[in-house]
């Protein structure tokens, strides 16, 4: 029996393979299944919602019934299109629709990312859940509490005004002396409305389950066991499969002998590049994927870890302007010192590596193809983006394709639609009709075929004033994207341009990349941040002030920055340098995403002998506006810090010849245990944004930088490549 | 080559006919239909695997089930008992440490074996027995207060 605070799977525990298709249930309604509230009289309710006009919002439903069905028995069951993807987006919903309808939260059952009976949704990514969905969510929501009390005024035969609604039982205010349920209202009815005025949302100030800290809603069934992710959904007659790699990229089959694979009980289905094993038993499989014996053929690939840099350079004559103040021209005579008549201009280069998304659950679908409908259980952040992948991709017709995502084991944005794991898939299931297939990546397959964040070139030209302030600032990313690389600070005479984005492997100029890359947290926005705050660090020692007053002195035009600067250093305790480096091991990094506002303080301790790094605290400070759900908020900013802790120190994706070199976590190193600093998360309380702001990426864009920068205060090596291992500090050091 | 093997499952009988060689993970989740215990590694490298065999923590994804013949084997379904949350799996309730959930039954499992050695760990010496599961939402300072307060080591409030 599921906790009161589980989630109710009722689309997928009693679906399985049948259908729950919430159109037929809408047309089944008068039969006591509960109320249907219908806000338009424009005719059937249409799950599928309107085009998205250009530069319009995108078109999430603005009908309550698309996200809300009042069950008979008075709990609530709520449809969203977002995923659990491990930030508590389930529990956060179900706050704002707990708060917007006046229920109790724990009569909400979440039903999410089913493309079969929930509201269209973009996908859970973007730090978007509150800074964009909840908008709309609870506007929807709004209308249809307004609906009930309409309802209940009949009802009661007291007007609007007098009446209050509390647990999802509406009464007169002062008296209850007359009260009826929302489910009481629902009763087999089939009610058309039309309420044209828009209603307006509760207020932080009235907010009774909104900015408090509740407990996960799905944390019983995450300590017990019990809560099912991709491969645990059990269907029978599932086969497993597993495909047949080239063991580099871009290999073509030239002969393949599956007959030692097939004796060992696989069978073998072959669709033009696509080979794969099905069988029985998943660890069957896998040992009889060792028995193949094929042949490839393949482009040779000069391109490694290290080449990739000087490669990324080659594509400037394509890059475009993102952003321009005043001009070059000018700051070339503001700048202070010249030689021979030019402008000394302090020139760095900086570097970072692919990145892998690590997430501990691997890709895993589950496709189903039976009489020209496809139903894809698949671990993903954005299951109707998948859906109108796999329709298009595989000619079917949308209305016939149903993606189901269940919880995920971490998303990261390398669950979305740049992943080719659910495509493959859905081409297995229509090749075996009518058996459920499962498919879960193996760990160095997962790593093969992420959509990597991409490896970045950026070079940075800056000068001084006479007054000591930057004057003169060129910036220019290749690979990682634009996000971020516009500096946040006051410089007159700035230009950045960029070549490369991680938006899409097909997006790049051809053969910028040999590989897949994709949004992975804090797309672009961690590498730019990177080169932007280690330039500032070091025109701060030149200028020769403390590296945080150097940063306060160019942030006259953004006030919400600095205010989240001075937050992060008072709660640091931070004292100004008394020269740099100061030895003390301590940096500073601000960084911006999304209109979040971020501010690492860290501090470090480095082995000279052996180049290790001990990250010891970090503070990190955050605006995002209005703040939804504390805990899970400060969760968010903690996640980010460790996060950035890999990008600082161990994460790259090693590769040559096509093939990659880390296939595993031995050689992939992700932050562990020992590697957690003590972590102080700021939240400011007195944002001017009135609004939730995106918080699961933003604080990532700051933690490296910082810790880049507390390197440099204890050891006097100014490290401009990511991520600074040990091999790297040691040689800086020696170097030095 | 399909062998008898015969051992207790939280604290049931069990027997299964299967290939001895087969890891022990794969027969948990797909020959009895436990799927509390994750693959995540393969390799015995990330813990998500765990299960309890005797009283130590081991990785199923390297362990032959023959090699639990006779044994008791703990995974993490069996570690309630009618209904009610083991200790430590309430203090990862109470310190909310978990995000996507997905290491969490390999991290209580360790966890487990941990608390059997040593009641009343140090903060070090969870960090020490933990460090080599891995969590890559970032909750690892609260799974260590969960521990700890199971363990009633934690100092003042969490």
């Amino acid at each position: 029996m599921p906790s009161e605070n589980s989630t109710l799977w009722t689309n997928v525990a009693n679906g399985g393979l049948g259908e729950t298709n919430r159109r037929d249930f809408l047309k089944t309604t008068g039969t006591g299944m509960g109320l249907l509230l219908v806000c338009s009289a424009a005719g059937p309710l249409v799950l599928k919602t309107a085009a998205q006009e250009p530069g319009g919002p995108p078109p999430f439903p603005k009908d309550f019934n698309a996200y809300i069905h009042v069950q008979p028995n008075g709990r609530i069951t709520c449809y969203v299109g977002k995923v659990e993807i491990g930030a508590g987006e389930e529990t956060s919903l179900a706050q704002a629709c707990a708060e917007e309808l006046d229920v109790a939260l724990h009569s909400i059952d979440m039903v999410m990312g089913d493309t079969g009976v929930c509201p269209w949704d973009m996908g859970t990514f973007g730090s978007l859940t509150f800074n964009l969905y909840h908008k709309f969510f609870r506007a929807a929501l709004a209308q249809g509490r307004a609906v009930l009390l309409q309802m209940a005024s009949e009802n009661l035969h007291v007007p609007v005004e007098k009446l209050q609604v509390a647990d999802g039982v509406v009464s007169v205010v002062d008296t209850r002396s007359k009260s009826i349920s929302y489910a009481k209202l629902a009763e087999g009815k089939l009610v058309v409305r039309h309420i044209e005025a828009s209603v307006p949302t509760k207020t932080p100030a009235n907010f009774k389950v909104m900015g408090k800290s509740v407990m996960r809603l799905d944390a019983i069934d995450k300590v017990t066991g019990n809560l099912k992710y991709a491969a645990d959904h059990r269907m029978p007659g599932t086969l497993y499969a597993r495909v047949v790699r080239a063991p580099a990229f871009g290999g073509k089959v030239k002969s393949i002998d599956t007959g030692a694979a097939e004796r060992a009980g696989c069978k073998v289905v072959r669709d033009g590049d696509l080979v794969a094993l099905i069988g029985d038993k998943p660890d069957l499989v896998e040992k009889a994927l060792a028995l193949v014996k094929a042949e490839w053929q393949r482009e040779p690939d000069r391109l490694d870890d290290e080449t990739i840099y000087a490669h990324l350079t080659k594509y400037e004559s394509q890059m475009h302007l993102v952003g321009e103040k005043g001009s070059l021209a000018a700051g070339e005579k503001v700048v202070a010192t010249a030689l021979e008549g030019k402008p000394d201009l302090l020139e760095r280069t900086y570097k970072t590596a692919y990145a892998y998304h690590a997430f501990i659950e691997t890709h895993t679908n589950v496709a189903y193809f039976q009489d020209g409908k496809l139903t894809l259980w698949a671990a993903t952040q954005a299951p109707f983006g998948i859906k109108d992948r796999v329709s298009s991709a595989l000619k079917l017709d949308p209305k016939n394709v149903r993606v189901i995502a269940p919880y995920i084991g971490g998303g990261f944005g390398g669950k979305g639609t740049n992943t080719t794991a659910n495509l493959e898939a859905a081409r297995l299931a229509m090749l075996i009709p009518g058996k459920p297939i499962q498919i879960v990546w193996s760990r160095a397959e997962d790593i093969m075929y992420d959509s990597h964040r991409p490896a970045a070139l950026i070079k940075i030209r800056s000068g001084l004033t006479k007054q000591g302030k930057v004057g003169y600032y060129e910036y220019k990313v290749f690979g990682a994207g634009d996000w971020g690389a516009e500096t946040l600070y006051d410089f007159p005479h700035q230009r950045t341009s960029s070549v490369g984005t991680w938006e899409s492997y097909r997006k790049n100029p051809p053969g910028m990349h040999s590989f897949n890359v994709g949004p992975w947290r804090g797309p672009a926005t961690v590498s730019n941040t990177f080169a932007n705050e280690v330039q500032m660090d070091e025109l701060a020692v030149l200028a020769g002030v403390d590296p945080a007053e150097f940063r306060l002195r160019h942030l006259d035009g953004n006030k919400r920055m600095r205010n989240v600067l001075e937050t992060a250093l008072q709660q640091f305790g931070y004292k100004p340098f008394p020269k740099s480096p100061s030895g003390r091991g301590i940096g500073v990094s601000c960084g911006y995403l999304y209109n979040t506002y971020t501010c690492s303080v860290a501090e470090v301790e480095v082995d000279k002998s052996s180049g290790e790094v001990k990250v010891l605290r970090v503070v990190n400070a955050v605006d995002c506006g209005f703040v939804v759900n504390p805990l899970g908020a400060t969760m968010q900013v903690e996640s980010c810090i460790i996060f950035g802790i890999g990008t600082a120190l161990s994460e790259q994706v090693r590769f040559g010849e096509g093939k990659f070199i880390d296939t595993n976590f031995d050689s992939y190193e992700i932050p562990r245990f020992s590697w957690v600093p003590k972590m102080e998360a700021v939240l400011i309380k007195d944002s001017p944004v009135p609004s939730p702001l995106g918080l699961g990426e933003p604080p990532i864009a700051s933690v490296a930088p910082a810790i880049a920068n507390a390197v440099y205060d204890a050891v006097g090596v100014r490290m401009r490549q990511l991520p600074m291992t040990p091999e790297r500090i040691q040689a800086a050091i020696k170097q030095g | 080559m399909q062998q008898q093997i015969s051992f207790t499952l939280n604290r049931e009988s069990v027997s299964v006919t299967v290939d001895g060689e087969r890891c022990l993970l794969w027969v948990l989740r797909y020959d009895l239909g436990l799927t509390g215990t994750k693959f995540g590694c393969g390799e015995g490298l990330c813990g998500a695997c765990t299960v309890i065999v005797g009283k130590e923590a081991v990785r199923s994804c390297k362990t032959p089930v023959k090699e639990v013949a006779g044994k008791q084997v703990m995974t993490i379904e069996g570690l309630s008992k009618d209904g009610k949350l083991h200790p430590l799996q309430e203090a990862f309730v109470k310190h909310t440490a978990l995000q996507c959930g997905y290491c969490t039954p390999g991290m209580i499992m360790t966890a487990y074996a941990l608390l059997q050695k040593n009641p009343h760990p140090t903060r070090a010496q969870a960090i020490d027995f933990m460090d080599s599961n891995l969590c890559r939402c970032g909750t690892q300072h609260r799974i260590l207060d969960a521990i700890q307060d199971a363990g009633g080591t934690l100092k003042g409030s969490a």
